[in-house]
């Protein structure tokens, strides 16, 4: 087989080798064109080991873009609906980008790694809509995904394990902070982020130091029961924290077929995350005019009884359908039954009774339940060591 | 005797689709067929002792599944198996892999531009949005624009709904769409050379247009709207070939009752006081029938069946005005072992897929070029298959049989028609071209059968030798096909019909145009329909 | 500082125009051009001392009666010439003459005479009814208003009105190519290409391109707007700037010539003025764009002023052109080979047939240089003897096809010009045996040196291609139609907005009536 036949097949990532040893139950899922399990060993115990210990997780499918150049801040200010200005250096902030009609694109985080040079981490590719925005913008946009190594090192005992690597004083690092630290010549990047709402971290590093720093932190961990966790922990624990996924909860702008399928930020609750305040951005129009006019949608959290996890059900109002559930599970930590859904308008407002229309298999027979739900107004499980800077021990 | 409810000229794929629609319906049905076998262009035929050529069409996509599903096929036969993806062989060595696993796909885009990669996603979905557009129309007879009729404007309004639910600028963008050439279209989306051409292939295959004309857009769409299995995009091999279609609809339409009738040779339809009342054949038989129905494409049927005089003046020059242009050849070659290609693992799957060999659109224009000049193309765009990797029917165990369709082929070379010099120095600028990136291509050829356009017309009958009798340009599509006022399968004379390619929507192995017709008569009929409507699209 | 009602940028006839309707109905208007002479592609220039040539456009035949008389043009010194015939040279000396409607010379039969006669006719219904279209702004489809409705609507019933074999033949041919229609209608070569040169002209189109058709009754749009044929501007096409310059003043339109727009000034969420190239900032409630859109949002606006969606749609709008100029000054009357002395006056085309056409097309897609050229010919010192001393003369021609970019540059390969020249010559040397021996200045223009010289991207006059897909409601392009920029206070009035190129001047009109209408203006 040639190399240019190899470079199609699924890719690995700098950390498979240790990954590979890992992952017990060869349960393997495609990301972004590389393989990463599903999950290790046992999804509940890697779901608990986020929550009460520390789970690592290999996040290097991530695309990641990195922009410099002296319009790199007015560029990405254009590109995304929150005031970039606000996030100083060494600062990272989460944002959410928009087409020119206003509708949601994707979402991400922007790392501020220096004067007018930003990492933007995006779940979806973005390389042809940022070549796109760079029209007339002084800014240099060099897609680094594979040039980077990353890990997501998250729960109660992570800063502990971290500092015994070497990242010494990290615990003074507030949330979406970065810090950097020398690690085994080269400079470690470690940012108080990530994707579980728990106390946590993300490490960027060269991928030829990919294997040693696994290696370390699982040496250097296992007193303190590291855990290698696979996507579907990961999914619990961002349910769980109130975090939305692109292509999950909202259908990306460019690439939505169906007319009527795609969402605003407005409409998926995110208007904390528009500032009007800022001249021009994309959408901007579309979205004053929006605000104007009225939502058509609202994206809510929905609290639902009993413990059946209300997966792709309808949402029903008096007997009638008025949304959809994007996401859902069972919350072992808020010990809560927790859902994201989109509603039409007027619904939606904190308080608001539904019934979710769930369906389960129990023994090839499927129940239909019709269980009550209230919609709430944030994530029920949000710890204080997530916020407490120094981070506590443990 | 000879008197029939319904004769259908042409044994075609559409021929035997309206026959047996009108047989389900309970007419006294015969399928009159000039050559010994049925089929038309959907035919597989042993012309090397144990090769089966797909010699006319070869892949299919298009076939309605609503079709194949109510007409029973699968029972009568017909399986349509998928390949996988398909390849551009570069003139650097490289080449440019379509995988059909969009994974792979995207990893192998990459590997040529990472933009690109990036931007097929918005292709796919910009291309997807007109897909979904036009596939629920294919199974429906066009409105009349211009007629106040209260089903037209009904029709009408139906037509326009999911066009206006785009929006305003979902609208416009779909206009520019179909006005506009794959090369434009093509250009807003990828930069890399071999991607557009790897994609633009479907723009101009069986067309007389090259990648910048516009409208070519659209004829990318046409090979986009299909399906394998609700796959929309993919294409297969009918297995045994693509005889295997036109034999399960023969099984299907005799299990109604229908009649085919081969070797007849329809000389003219029989008109009496304006009312078709049946055909003559050239040895002067005679079959009766209130209702006729013609399979052939527009200009054999209205300039040569059909005697002028029965005929308005005006549909007579519209006729004579329907372009129907001969721009692609053919070569069916038997191959003594597995050719092997610069580059590509004979053990990957591209190499049961379409594989090219143009890998810019300069030389695929270049390639229209020389059609405009009147000659073949020297560079020419091929669309190669092996697909005796996929169906172990059309060769012998460890041979193989492939299938070349060239673009460009004129239908008279430099004004004058074909000779079997041209003929040779067609089929030399093919091999020529394929041995370039394949050394032992050459030494493994057994036999190879090449048709021009020549060739395409006096064996199938097809004008011109094009192979979706009639060009597919705006001009020419839904309420414009064949030509404005006749696109409802009607023609002037009472009782006569045409259910050909050259009607709505248009050519492929689709059976809508057939099926389209059917329905039309059985209303004029008051019978119940008994032609299926379209699945919901999700 | 003085604030404006209205700043229009760029004096062409559309600027001009559309600043002299926004004048006329009370509004304050400047308008800026960084050329020193006002009329944009319609400009008069010595290119040798005392031989003067129209250097852009060349022949006026789509001038808009009606605005002709709004604007009391002709009080203000526009004169056209006499409506020319055009004369269609044939290799053998027995040329074609068009005449209107009728055709003679060159062995043409009787029935092409009959079928020339019908087929114009037919394209003037057709033209009739697509100026219901131009005279307006083109409807939006979905979020139609109560405006675009009736515009829907009188096409709906004019469309009806023609009858149904029209409208079916209209269905047909909207978007055919001029190749098969002429196929269809005609038997002489010269007479299907001297038609089908009209469907090319300005575009990079050849007559077998789908939609040649629509481009044929866009040029026929002219005869539905009073004028009967082609006409030269007396005293060159820089007097019909000059007339519509002197007009613009007599409304009481601020002018400024020969000052640069740097940038189009956006302050937060709106366009409020722009800044010269002196550095001087001029404040407006509205600003106007005669410029071409690529240059408006790109050059002046700039992408960082606008959304990236809409900087997508600007890139992607497409500015290809296919046009050249060639420029003779003639020591003496040139003499065509079977063209009477009085003739040489006429419109002369060179276009031996459609399969030449397209043959000449071939390399300008892979931007190399044609050997077979279609000319457009004008002597215009015959009817009027300023352009040029005393008995000599000033040759003028239209050339396609003129690669933008070609492969090896045009200004890095000085020899690429001359081999250009070279080849024109040539050519025109087998009509006009001894042309040669006349010449005492030439001069050939390339689709780069328009862009130089009147800031027209890619050379293209129509301000971007009049392909379908870029014309009507979709042009320029989506988010962007109905004369709106993608800014608030931002308008678009050039030939990049809709009905397009040519000198019409309907696109000014237009743009002017918009702005007037949405009460932007107080």
């Amino acid at each position: 087989m040639s190399a240019a036949e190899r470079k199609t097949m699924l890719l690995t990532t700098p950390f498979h080798s240790r990954v590979e040893q890992y992952c017990e139950l060869n349960d393997w899922g495609a990301w972004q064109g590389y393989t990463t399990p599903n999950s290790y060993f046992d999804v509940e115990l890697e779901y608990f080991a986020i929550r009460s210990t520390a789970g690592v997780l290999d996040l290097s499918p991530m695309n990641k873009y990195r922009i410099s150049g002296p319009d790199a801040e007015a560029f990405l200010n254009r590109l995304v609906t929150r005031d970039v200005s606000k996030i100083g250096v060494n600062r990272v902030g989460y944002a959410v980008w928009c087409n020119d009609a206003g509708e949601l694109m994707d979402d991400g985080t922007i790392f501020h790694l220096a004067e007018n040079d930003y990492r933007l981490c995006s779940y979806m590719r973005a390389d042809e809509w940022l070549e796109w925005n760079a029209l007339g913008f002084n800014v240099t946009i060099n897609n680094e995904s594979d040039d980077i190594a990353a890990l997501a090192i998250q729960g109660p005992v992570s800063c502990t394990i971290l500092t015994l690597i070497g990242c010494e004083g990290l615990n003074e690092l507030k949330p979406f902070g970065i810090a950097r630290f020398d690690f085994e010549g080269v400079e470690m990047m470690v940012s108080r982020t990530g994707f579980t709402g728990d106390l946590g971290y993300e490490v960027w590093i060269d991928p030829s130091k990919a294997e040693t720093l696994w290696d370390q932190l699982f040496d250097k961990g296992r007193d303190y029961l590291i855990k290698p966790i696979g996507s579907n922990a990961l999914h619990m624990a961002r349910i769980e924290a109130g975090f939305l996924q692109a292509d999950v909860d909202f259908v990306p702008a460019e690439i939505a077929v169906r007319p009527g399928r795609t969402r605003t930020p407005l409409e998926m609750g995110l208007d904390w995350q528009v500032d009007f305040n800022k001249p021009l951005f994309n959408g901007r129009v579309a979205l004053l005019k929006q605000k104007e006019e009225g939502l058509r949608y609202r994206f809510v959290l929905l609290d639902v009884e009993g413990n059946k996890p209300a997966e792709h059900s309808f949402i029903l109002k008096n007997g009638k359908q008025i949304g959809i559930v994007t996401s859902a599970a069972w919350c072992p930590t808020a010990k809560s039954n927790l859902a994201f859904a989109q509603v039409e308008m007027p619904h939606g407002a904190v308080g608001d009774e539904f019934v979710a229309e769930i369906y389960y298999q129990r023994e090839l027979q499927w129940t239909r339940l019709m269980a009550p739900c209230k919609v709430i107004d944030g994530p029920l499980f949000n710890p204080p060591r997530k916020r407490q800077t120094p981070a506590p021990a443990h | 005797m000879n008197k029939y409810d319904a004769i259908v000229v042409g044994a075609g794929h559409n021929g035997l689709t309206n026959a047996a629609y009108l047989a389900k319906a309970g007419l006294k049905v015969a399928v009159l067929e000039r050559n010994p076998h049925i089929g038309g262009a959907t035919v597989s035929r042993e012309l090397y002792e144990g090769w089966h050529y797909s010699n006319c069409s070869y892949v299919s996509s298009l076939l309605r599944p609503e079709i194949t599903r109510d007409l029973e096929l699968p029972r009568h036969g017909l399986q349509v198996v998928p390949f996988g993806g398909g390849a551009t062989f570069m003139q650097n060595g490289d080449h440019f892999g379509s995988y059909s696993d969009s994974g792979r796909k995207y990893r192998e885009i990459s590997r040529h531009s990472k933009r690109d990669a990036n931007a097929y996603a918005r292709y796919q979905a910009d291309t997807s949005r007109q897909t979904r557009l036009i596939r629920p129309f294919l199974l429906k007879t066009p409105p009349d624009p211009t007629s106040l009729k209260p089903r037209d404007l009904k029709d009408l309004v139906d037509f326009a709904k999911p066009f206006i639910n785009m929006g305003e600028e979902g609208l416009l963008d779909t206009i520019k769409f179909w006005t506009t050439s794959v090369g434009d279209y093509l250009n807003e989306y990828f930069e890399t050379d071999v991607i557009k051409a790897q994609h633009a292939g479907s723009g101009i295959i069986g067309t007389a247009l090259g990648v910048y004309s516009p409208g070519t857009a659209y004829v990318l769409l046409h090979h986009y709207m299909g399906d394998v299995d609700g796959n929309v995009g993919a294409w297969g091999f009918a297995r045994g070939g693509m005889g295997a279609i036109a034999n399960a609809l023969s099984k299907s339409l005799q299990s109604f009752g229908g009649e085919i009738i081969c070797d007849a040779n329809v000389d003219r339809i029989i008109v009496k006081g304006g009312r078709a009342k049946g055909v003559a054949l050239k040895n002067g038989d005679e079959y009766h029938a209130d209702i006729v129905v013609s399979n052939l494409d527009p200009k054999r049927t209205l300039l040569d069946i059909t005697d002028e005089r029965d005929l308005p003046k005006d549909v007579v020059q519209k006729a004579k005005n329907f372009k129907i242009r001969g721009s692609s050849g053919k070569l069916n070659i038997a191959l003594d072992g597995l050719p092997t290609f610069d580059g590509l693992d004979p053990k990957n799957p591209l190499m049961a897929g379409d594989l090219h060999f143009s890998d810019s659109l300069e030389r695929m224009e270049r390639a229209y070029d020389d059609w405009k000049a009147g000659t073949w193309s020297k560079d020419p765009y091929l669309d190669m298959m092996i697909p005796s990797l996929t169906d172990p029917t059309m060769a012998p165990p460890g041979k193989h049989m492939m299938s070349v369709f060239v673009q460009y082929a004129p239908p008279k070379v430099e004004g004058r028609e074909w000779t079997d010099e041209d003929k040779d120095g067609f089929e030399k600028s093919v091999i020529d071209q394929i041995s370039k990136y394949s050394p032992n291509f050459r030494d493994l050829i057994l036999h190879c059968e090449t048709r021009t356009p020549r060739e395409i017309e006096a064996e199938v009958g097809l004008t011109e030798g094009n192979i979706f009798q009639g060009e597919l340009t705006f001009d020419q599509l839904l309420f414009n096909r064949p030509f404005p006022g006749y696109a409802q399968y009607r023609m002037p004379i009472k009782g006569m019909y045409m259910c050909s390619s050259g009607t709505h929507p248009g050519g492929g192995v689709m059976a809508a145009p057939g099926a389209n017709a059917a329905r039309e008569i059985l209303y004029d009929l008051k019978r119940p329909n008994t032609v299926p409507g379209s699945y919901a699209d999700d | 500082m003085t604030k404006y009602d209205a700043i229009v940028i760029g004096a062409g006839h559309n600027g001009l125009i559309a600043s002299s309707y926004l004048a006329k109905a009370g509004k304050k208007v400047l308008v800026i051009d960084a050329r020193s002479q006002a009329g944009g592609c319609a400009s008069t220039k010595a290119f040798a001392k005392a031989f003067h040539v129209s250097d852009c456009a060349q022949w006026v035949h789509q001038l808009d009666d009606k605005i002709v008389k709004e604007l009391s043009l002709e009080m203000h010194g526009l004169r056209l010439g006499r409506a020319k015939r055009t004369i269609a040279l044939q290799s053998n000396g027995d040329h074609l003459i068009i005449d209107g409607d009728s055709l003679s010379g060159a062995g043409i039969s009787g029935s092409d005479k009959k079928a020339y006669k019908e087929f114009s006719s037919q394209m003037r219904a057709f033209a009739k009814l697509m100026l219901k279209l131009y005279r307006t702004r083109a409807p939006k489809l979905v979020e139609a208003d109560r405006g675009d409705k009736l515009t829907l609507l009188s096409l709906g019933l004019g469309l009806k009105m023609m009858g149904r074999k029209n409208m079916q033949d209209m269905m047909r041919l909207v978007l055919i190519n001029i190749y098969d229609v002429m196929n269809e209608h005609f038997e002489h070569d010269g007479l299907k290409a001297a038609v089908a040169l009209d469907a090319i002209t300005g575009t990079n189109m050849g007559p077998r391109s789908p939609n040649t058709v629509f481009t044929y009754i866009h040029r026929m749009v002219g005869e539905a707007l009073g004028n009967r044929g082609v006409s030269q501007v007396m005293g060159g096409m820089g007097s019909l700037g000059g007339a519509l310059l002197s007009s613009a003043k007599t409304q009481g339109v601020e002018v400024r010539l020969g000052e640069a727009v740097a940038h189009i000034v956006k302050t937060d969420d709106r366009v409020t003025g722009v800044e010269l190239s002196s550095g001087e900032v001029l404040e407006a409630a509205v600003v106007v764009s005669s410029a071409d859109p690529t240059t408006t949002y790109r050059d002046l606006l700039g992408y960082r002023n606008i959304e990236a969606g809409q900087a997508r749609r600007v890139e992607q709008y497409r500015t290809r052109s296919g046009t050249g100029k060639l420029h003779l000054a003639l020591s003496g009357p040139p003499s065509f080979t079977g063209v009477s002395d009085e003739d040489h006056s006429q419109r002369l085309i060179i276009a031996p047939s459609m399969d030449a056409m397209e043959t000449g097309l071939n390399p300008i897609k892979y931007r190399e240089l044609t050997s077979q050229h279609v000319f457009d010919i004008s002597i215009p010192s015959i009817e009027d003897p300023t352009l040029a001393p005393a008995g000599q003369h000033v040759l003028t021609a239209l050339v396609h096809y003129v690669p933008y970019d070609l492969k090896t540059g045009w200004d890095s390969n000085e020899s690429a010009r001359e081999q250009l020249l070279d080849s024109l010559l040539a050519q025109l040397e087998g009509y006009a045996p001894g042309i040669r021996d006349l010449i005492v200045a030439s001069e050939v223009l390339v689709p780069e040196d328009f862009e130089a010289s009147h800031g027209v991207t890619g050379g293209n006059w129509h301000h971007g291609e009049l392909s379908i897909d870029q014309a009507l409601m979709m042009r320029p392009f989506p988010g962007s139609t109905q004369y709106t920029g993608s800014v608030e206070g931002l308008y678009l009035c050039g030939a990049g907005s809709h009905p397009g190129g040519s000198l019409m001047g309907l696109a000014g009109k237009n743009a002017a009536e918009e702005i007037l209408k949405q009460g932007v203006l107080s």
